[in-house]
């Protein structure tokens, strides 16, 4: 009898905070610069140096740890951890060991299996470290390069409880803490660019077992579906081992995209040993319940009550809603039309049909296109009013975009406002009943369909400017009674 | 008298009286650090070009405080486009690109700078032996140590290579040579000063304070370089004070304690003898002496022992060749460059530190050194805030003898003990000030040692003040 096995997921995420400088120093954090444009002795670490820290990094951390529902620590302090690398230019990174900014939260996430919660043990401050830059290949290349633009550039470390049992929940999390943060606008989160950092604990147990079994720590995912590509092939692997009786061994695996698979780096023996003390050139962190409440005014709905409020206080289904949420501008913008227009679902309907259409096609963000919000709800109005026509809308809307004109002015000009006039479309709906002779045999024997083929007609006749629900009542009257 | 044997105050009073100018005086330091550096060897730079640029400026900053006066400054505070070594191969070739704030202070107030004085490598030392480059002589004695590891800046001042200097006490280093070389040596109060642009040593005890030939100098420099820095988040914020209104004779009804678990231990009997003598001379001037009792000072040297390796071995774990000093030409890859770089140059005593320091923070040992020890920290610093509930100062010698001959202590614990008296008050993080209050019976000087509360400079500086007077021995200089 084979063993039925569970997988168990926890995730160590570096976010990127969107400070306009350094944590330490006063430096700028502009990515794309120069190599060592954005550097100064202090984030250089040069002898005699000494660190001061940026309230604001304070001030995010706080609004992310709030956001994450966790604890607010009323006495934090940062830890020197310490290594050799040539990116690290003191030789030690300022972080925060046992007395983290902010503990004890947790969030829900959805999947198709349902909703879970996932606990957040621990959201921390550091400091980002450089990176090396190789001439060619890493093989090839002569040497190393060192470009410290990035060092000192603030972090959070948000670490999860290993509360996950899927890479599917282990993506949904991610998803999740990725909108939180851009919600708070504290980071811009880009995985590709490396504001969003992702490692995974992965082990897996016999259902049932309360002991967790040995963890492989999965390194270099770089984006979402790295990700769970990464989490599904570690499963699948550590599965491999444990149905042949063999044992996961306990180190630290590199997901290779290209090879589509996970590389050993480095096992447990060759494990840094940090030597973490506190930091002697900073004084501890007392935030104070003020402060606490000041940064917590300034955290906004976060998407999923958004996401709940949309389904259950407007009424959209699931889908648009977890859409609409998924992107704070959307979000936002959806949100700005409907404070100037009241049928949240219709408006819904042209979000995520003809505005992500284009928004797709031309890679915009929503605030990119030629649409504004309050032309948007200008544009439904004139629907609801029988200015002009739906279908006629579809073609205004695209002008609108593409051009940011306001749609009166596009319908002025193209003529395009609906024929709501009956005596402007009397003479063409009895050359159309004129026309049609079958149709309207069939009408007169009852049969209702016919109708619609008549007003096709004329919708035709009038280039989709008649308002078609007029020419129905004016073929009723005509030819029904 | 020399111009080079006068004091700030003194120089500042012929300046204004007409009867000296800055260019003369700067002439008569430079001359006389052309006469006998070669025999004391002071100085790791002599930096006569910026110092004839400070002068340059004179005229413009006149009314500051320190305008026209030759001051020397220990080579691990950094000075813009100048070699700051710290006393080690690894930065012979180092050349920071800022100021300190404390030279930052300094140029702001019209001081002359000298030059950058030898030290032992990294601070690490109590004789300036372990300068990779050379030792320092004691101007009273040249085949003696100046003390350390501010020894260069001690023997500068001792020696009229400069009429004061800025010297760094991480568990003695300024304390213990001004002893030596019968000068005046103040620690501050652990953030009184900025530490922007000091290499590190060990951060938590690390703090610079001035080397002089009297009190009345050593309030006068305080004026200077005291102060809130923003850009040390460890400074004190506040008004920072005017020391010189200490410079009273006064220390009527001055609680002052002495500590029996000090004088109880093993050291020189002269020592003890000229310390007891200056109590008591204090005690005739109105000063209340009493009998204290304290942790046993040996927990205070085996805390520092295992907190400030700990910190340097971070601290110094920057030097690894890939930005700046030495790079090792012996590598193959960048792993073998951080080894060979190290290993090339750090010297024996900064090795066995950072091998100490390591070995305290690593797992499984953390608890038994690092953490122990600043328990250890936090009992000593309740002690001395104990004893300064009811006491305004307290009196211990500086150092267990006078200076040591060059090359006599080979044994770095032997070396470690020379600091018994003042690692304490590193330790509790207190100010405290070594003047000199005596000779022993080879004509070395003898150094006691006036400890306050926290933020208690004033206090001290009167009571030093008010000694210096009692003794009437200061104007006796180191003849060479």
């Amino acid at each position: 009898m084979t063993t039925k096995y569970e997988t168990v997921i926890g995730l160590e995420v570096h976010v990127q905070l969107n400070t306009e400088s350094k944590i330490f120093c006063g430096c700028s954090t502009e990515f794309g610069k120069e190599p060592n444009e954005n550097t100064c002795p202090v984030c250089l670490g040069l002898p005699g140096t000494l660190p001061v820290l940026n309230k604001k990094v304070v001030d995010y951390a706080i609004m992310a740890g709030l956001a994450l529902n966790c604890d607010i620590a009323e006495y934090s302090k940062f830890d020197r951890k310490n290594y050799f690398y040539p990116d690290l230019p003191k030789a030690y990174q300022i972080s925060q060991f046992d007395l983290p900014v902010a503990e004890n939260g947790e969030i829900e996430i959805e999947t198709e299996a349902g909703i879970f919660n996932i606990g957040v043990t621990r959201v921390h401050l550091e400091e980002d470290a450089g990176k090396l830059i190789h001439e060619g290949s890493i093989d090839k290349s002569k040497g190393s390069l060192v470009d410290y633009n990035r060092t000192g550039v603030p972090l959070i470390e948000i670490v999860s409880e290993p509360d996950m049992r899927t890479p599917a929940q282990a993506k949904a999390y991610l998803t999740e803490l990725k909108m939180i943060m851009e919600y708070l606008d504290i980071s811009d989160c880009n995985m590709e660019e490396g504001s969003l950092r992702c490692d995974a604990n992965v082990s897996l147990r016999p259902v049932g077992q309360e002991e967790f079994g040995i963890k492989a720590e999965l390194k270099n995912m770089n984006s979402f579906s790295a990700v769970e590509k990464g989490l599904e092939y570690e499963v699948k692997r550590q599965q491999g081992l444990l149905d042949e009786g063999k044992k996961v061994v306990q180190e630290t695996r590199t997901w290779d995209e290209s090879l589509n698979k996970t590389i050993s780096m480095r096992g447990k023996e060759e494990a840094h040993d940090y030597r973490y003390f506190p930091e002697p050139d900073l004084v501890p962190l007392e935030i104070d319940a003020a402060w606490k409440e000041e940064m917590r005014k300034e955290i906004p709905e976060l998407p999923r009550e958004k996401y709940k409020r949309f389904i259950f206080e407007l009424g959209l289904p699931e889908y648009d809603a977890g859409v609409l949420t998924g992107d704070k501008d959307l979000s936002v913008f959806f949100e700005e039309v409907l404070s100037d227009y009241d049928d949240p679902k219709n408006l819904s309907n042209w979000m995520m049909g003809e505005f992500l259409r284009l928004l797709n096609e031309n890679s915009h963000s929503p605030f990119e296109s030629g649409v504004s919000p309050i032309n948007l709800a200008k544009m439904l109005k004139m629907i609801d009013q029988d200015i002009i026509s739906g279908k006629i809308a579809k073609e205004v809307f695209e002008k609108m975009y593409n051009s940011g004109k306001d749609p009166e002015t596009i319908v002025e000009e193209e003529g395009l406002k609906q024929i709501s006039d009956q005596d402007e479309l009397d003479n063409i709906v009895d050359a159309i009943i004129e026309d049609n002779p079958e149709a309207v045999e069939d009408v007169e024997n009852g049969k209702e369909r016919a109708i619609g083929f008549l007003v096709g007609q004329v919708m035709k006749e009038t280039r989709g400017k008649a308002n078609p629900g007029l020419v129905n009542q004016m073929l009723r009257d005509k030819l029904m009674n | 008298m020399n111009i080079y044997d006068l004091t700030i105050h003194e120089l500042k009073e012929k300046i204004a009286a007409g009867e000296l100018t800055p260019a003369e005086i700067k002439k008569a330091y430079a001359d006389r650090i052309n006469e006998v550096e070669d025999r004391v060897k002071s100085y790791v730079t002599v930096t006569d070009e910026l110092a004839e640029q400070d002068l340059a400026e004179y005229e413009n900053k006149k009314e500051a405080l320190l305008a026209g006066i030759p001051i020397a400054v220990k080579d691990n505070m950094s000075t813009d486009g100048i070699k700051t070594s710290c006393g080690s191969k690894m930065l012979e070739n180092y050349n920071p690109p800022y100021n300190a704030t404390v030279v930052e202070k300094l140029n702001a107030a019209g001081a002359v700078i000298m030059g950058k004085t030898n030290m032992d490598e990294f601070a690490m030392g109590s004789s300036t032996e372990n300068s990779a480059f050379f030792d320092t002589h004691n101007p009273w004695n040249l085949n003696h140590a100046p003390g350390g590891s501010s020894g260069g800046s001690a023997a500068a001042v001792a020696a009229g290579e400069c009429a004061a200097a800025l010297g760094s006490d991480t568990g003695g280093s300024i304390r213990q040579p001004a002893s030596y070389c019968g000068v005046v040596g103040l620690k501050p109060t652990y953030g009184m000063v900025s530490r922007y642009g000091l290499v590190a040593f060990a951060s938590s005890l690390d703090q610079i304070g001035p080397i002089t030939k009297d009190v009345e100098d050593s309030a006068i420099l305080m004026n200077v370089i005291a102060g809130h820095d923003p850009k040390d988040s460890t400074s004190i914020a506040g008004q920072k004070e005017d020391y010189t209104k200490y410079l009273k004779e006064d220390v009527s009804g001055m609680k002052i304690g002495i500590p029996e678990e000090y004088f109880n231990l093993e050291f020189d009997e002269e020592v003890k003898a000229s310390v007891l003598a200056a109590v008591e001379k204090l005690k005739e001037a109105g000063a209340e002496v009493e009998t204290v009792h304290m942790t046993d000072a040996s927990y205070a040297l085996a805390a520092y022992y295992v907190i400030a390796p700990a910190e340097a071995s971070s601290n110094l774990a920057r030097y690894d060749g890939v930005r700046y000093g030495l790079r090792s030409e012996q590598a193959a890859d960048v792993s073998e460059m951080f080894t060979n770089t190290r290993h090339e140059g750090f010297g024996d005593e900064v090795k066995r530190r950072i091998m100490i320091g390591t070995y305290a923070l690593s797992s499984g040992y953390y608890d038994a050194y690092y953490l122990k020890a600043q328990k250890v920290r936090t009992l000593i610093k309740d002690d001395f805030d104990r004893i300064f509930n009811d006491f305004d100062l307290i009196i211990t010698p500086t150092a267990p003898s006078t200076a040591i001959e060059l090359g006599s202590k080979s044994d770095p614990l032997e070396m470690y003990h020379t600091d018994i008296f003042t690692v304490p008050i590193n330790i509790a993080g207190v100010p405290a000030m070594s003047v000199p209050c005596g000779f022993d019976s080879s004509e070395m000087p003898i150094g006691l040692q006036l400890i306050g509360p926290h933020f208690g400079e004033g206090k001290i500086i009167q009571a030093a003040y008010t000694l210096e007077k009692l003794l009437n021995i200061n104007e006796k200089r180191a003849e060479l």
